[in-house]
């Protein structure tokens, strides 16, 4: 099974949802980056998605593009990412690239996931890339044994929920709404719909992302997810409160992943 | 001229791309998959309309009563003394309603747009044509208009901004990244990912993910057929060599589309230069960049060494992008076509030029293609004959002109200024026999 995988399965067999939590790697500066993912760590986040500050985030909400801003602008460079990468797992955690495809092309997608590997990490989620277009990067992730998670929304037809479900490995990424990262007040009525239709045609776990960013809402994902991914809300209370802000975040959050989570999933599903 | 407005769509071309819309390795779709159910509408819709008889008639209609197709063609044999005596003759898209190519692949996409039964469209502009254009479209067709554009671009290009206010569309200043046309985009396909149930992203270029590259060079493809009928009952032959401006490529793969398959023909594209290339400061996406993926389809761009697109600079905002629709990429790759940059001093003396010789304000970006076609033609001599697609006016870019050239009351002269007015001097002097004016050597040229 997927190292990945396997994240989500213990969690579920501990009866919580994965919480899955996000941070551009170099903000604000790359030793920065390290210190909170780290914190993420110690207060509960399962899995770390390391982002990579990129130019033209058209995925991303103002608060990730002024993240990404003030890594660029602090001298970030793509090899950093390993290095993150690397730090992050020698300190506990475990760890996929979060990352737009045209930074991985430019390095070489071999290249890329070879490095990533060798780094400790675990998979890569491509917010910017379908399965039609992956060809190359499939070819290297199996080479290298790294996970890839594609992403699912609201709008994707069964066919296409299908055949995205068949390319990821590790696991699938549900858009809550249709738009942009950034916190938002309430979750998405279309969620819990998604995932229905994503278990249909697949056995992969299934996190749901896009404006979680407190425990209750987190709770109210981990009702129907397997994973609740959080992006925003860490970036928020690290520029607020540090380390201590994400560690406190990351600790709410994944009481709210405990606390959601139906008793039947204890038994594992 | 038996050329139809909608022959381009109606027909469809030998050089199109695969199923999911690659020319070769570039083009595709590098976006959200949230985007892929509009995308595929958009193209299934696309489909439809172009066999379908009344689509193409609402074209023909509104592209003869609206936009005033067919554009003429304009011998400039003034401005061919400026370029070795060649023929230039001069495609006007120019004269086409609001000022430039743009409105060909407007009308289109409004008409789909009713089509798919959406209420709101959303645009990115950089000169503002775009924009421009895409708001009379939805006075036109009674659909919400919002734009999007860099503020750097609202700045000088405040004239067009004020159009599309007039014409009812919501204008929204792009505050990130480099402030111009690729953060318009950007901004563009978040509020597409964001309402794009109720919305059409009426994209204004032939870049963009499948099938915008395919779809919107089709609605240009009618200026290469207009101008090819028209060159050979002109001149009785084919041009030696098309010149065009490229910024995301549109009008430039409008008129080499039709010469494609004539393989005497030269098809040259002209990017913005800038300070010159080699300073860094220009958006010479072809001559200077590399291969990548950026605003949803895979091309050339300028990135660094990280793939991080790298800032294009330009005096001229439509040309002020670091990527380019891809057949382009794929036309260099197969050297169909050729691609050069020209500075921004370059273009303001083929402006200047032209202004004075033939009585066309062009606009800048068009300039760029004047320039080019100066070097053709001191390049291929007299017996050539050079087709130029002016893609637009200048009315816009007055501003920006007067306060390049010095004209402006109160106000000194670029630096550039002079060496430009001056070798775009009619009078056959060399600025050394001129008598330095009291108000100094730049406005003295000006106002000579
Ligand atoms: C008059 C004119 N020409 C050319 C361009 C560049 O666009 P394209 O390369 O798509 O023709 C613009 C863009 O704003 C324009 O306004």
């Amino acid at each position: 099974m997927s190292r990945v995988e396997k994240i989500f399965q213990d969690c579920r067999a501990q009866g919580r949802a994965a919480l899955v939590g996000y941070l551009p790697a170099g903000y604000p500066t790359v030793d920065g980056s390290v210190e909170l993912l780290s914190a993420m760590v110690e207060g509960g986040c399962d899995l770390l998605e390391v982002g990579v500050p990129y130019s033209d985030p058209v995925m991303d909400g103002p608060t990730i593009q002024a993240a990404a801003d003030t890594a660029l602008r602090a001298g970030f460079r793509l090899r950093d990412v390993f290095a993150v990468v690397e730090r992050v797992s020698a300190a506990g955690g475990r760890a996929v690239v979060m990352t737009y495809f045209n930074p991985v092309l430019r390095y070489g997608v071999d290249a890329f996931a070879r490095d990533l590997a060798a780094a400790g990490g675990l998979g890569v989620i491509t917010p910017d890339l379908i399965p039609d277009e992956a060809g190359e990067w499939i070819e290297a992730s199996d080479a290298h044994g790294l996970d890839r998670t594609f992403l699912v929304a609201p709008s994707s037809s069964e066919e296409r929920i299908a055949s995205t479900a068949r390319a990821a490995r590790g696991f699938l990424y549900a858009t809550s709404t249709m738009g942009v990262t950034g916190a938002r007040d309430a979750v998405a009525s279309a969620a819990p719909a998604l995932v229905e239709r994503c278990r249909r045609h697949t056995s992969l776990p299934i996190g749901v992302g896009l404006g979680v960013r407190s425990a209750e809402q987190a709770a109210e994902v981990a009702a129907f997810a397997d994973g609740v991914i959080v992006g925003s809300a860490f970036v928020t209370a690290a520029e607020r409160a540090g380390a201590d802000g994400v560690r406190d975040l990351a600790a709410e959050l994944a009481g709210g992943a405990r606390r959601g989570a139906p008793a039947s999933a204890a038994t594992g599903a | 001229m038996d050329v139809k407005a909608s022959d381009g769509v109606a027909h469809p071309s030998e050089h199109d791309p695969d199923e999911g819309g690659h020319f070769g390795r570039y083009g595709g779709r590098f976006v959200p998959e949230a985007l892929i159910a509009a995308l595929d509408e958009l193209t299934v819709f696309y489909q439809k309309a172009r066999a379908d008889p009344e689509f193409l008639d609402e074209l023909d209609r509104l592209h003869r009563d609206y936009t005033g197709r067919p554009s003429p063609l304009t011998d400039a044999p003034k401005l061919g003394e400026h370029a070795g005596g060649a023929r230039i003759l001069l495609k006007r898209e120019d004269l086409n309603h609001t000022g430039s190519h743009k409105i060909n692949n407007v009308l289109g996409q409004a008409l789909l747009t009713k089509r798919m039964g959406k209420k709101r469209v959303i645009a990115e502009t950089g000169a503002g044509q775009h924009g421009v254009a895409t708001a009379t479209a939805c006075a036109l067709m009674g659909l919400e208009c919002v734009i999007y554009m860099g503020e750097v671009d609202t700045e000088r290009q405040a004239l067009n901004v004020a159009r599309m206010r007039l014409l009812g569309a919501t204008v929204i200043p792009v505050k990130s990244g480099s402030r111009t046309l690729k953060d318009a985009i950007n901004e563009a396909l978040r509020d597409w990912v964001t309402n794009v149930d109720e919305t059409h992203y009426l994209l204004g270029t032939v870049a963009g993910p499948h099938p915008f590259p395919a779809m919107v060079r089709d609605f240009h493809r009618v200026i290469g057929m207009e101008a090819r009928a028209q060159v050979l009952d002109r001149v009785g032959r084919l041009p030696d060599a098309v010149a065009a401006c490229v910024g995301g490529g549109s009008n430039a793969i409008g008129i080499f589309h039709a010469f494609l398959d004539d393989p005497g023909v030269r098809l040259v594209g002209y990017e913005p230069g800038g300070d010159g290339v080699e300073t860094g400061r220009h958006g010479a996406t072809l001559s200077e960049g590399s291969p990548g993926a950026l605003h949803g389809a895979m091309s050339y761009l300028l990135q660094d060494e990280d793939g991080q697109t790298a800032e294009s600079h330009s005096i001229s905002a439509g040309l002020d992008y670091p990527g380019v629709g891809p057949e382009h990429a794929l036309l260099k790759d197969l050297g169909r076509a050729e691609y050069s940059p020209v500075t921004d001093a370059e273009a303001m003396e083929a402006f200047a030029l032209l202004c004075r010789t033939e009585g066309i304000i062009p606009a800048i970006e068009s300039a760029h293609a004047i320039a080019g076609a100066l070097r053709l033609g001191r390049e291929l001599g007299p017996d050539a004959v050079i087709l130029v697609n002016l893609s637009g006016r200048g009315d816009k870019d007055v501003d920006t002109a007067a306060r390049w050239f010095g004209m402006v009351e109160g106000e000194s002269a670029a630096e550039a200024s002079g060496t430009a007015i001056a070798e775009a001097d009619l009078s056959g002097r060399s600025p050394a026999q001129d008598e330095p004016s009291p108000a100094g050597a730049d406005t003295g040229a000006v106002q000579r």
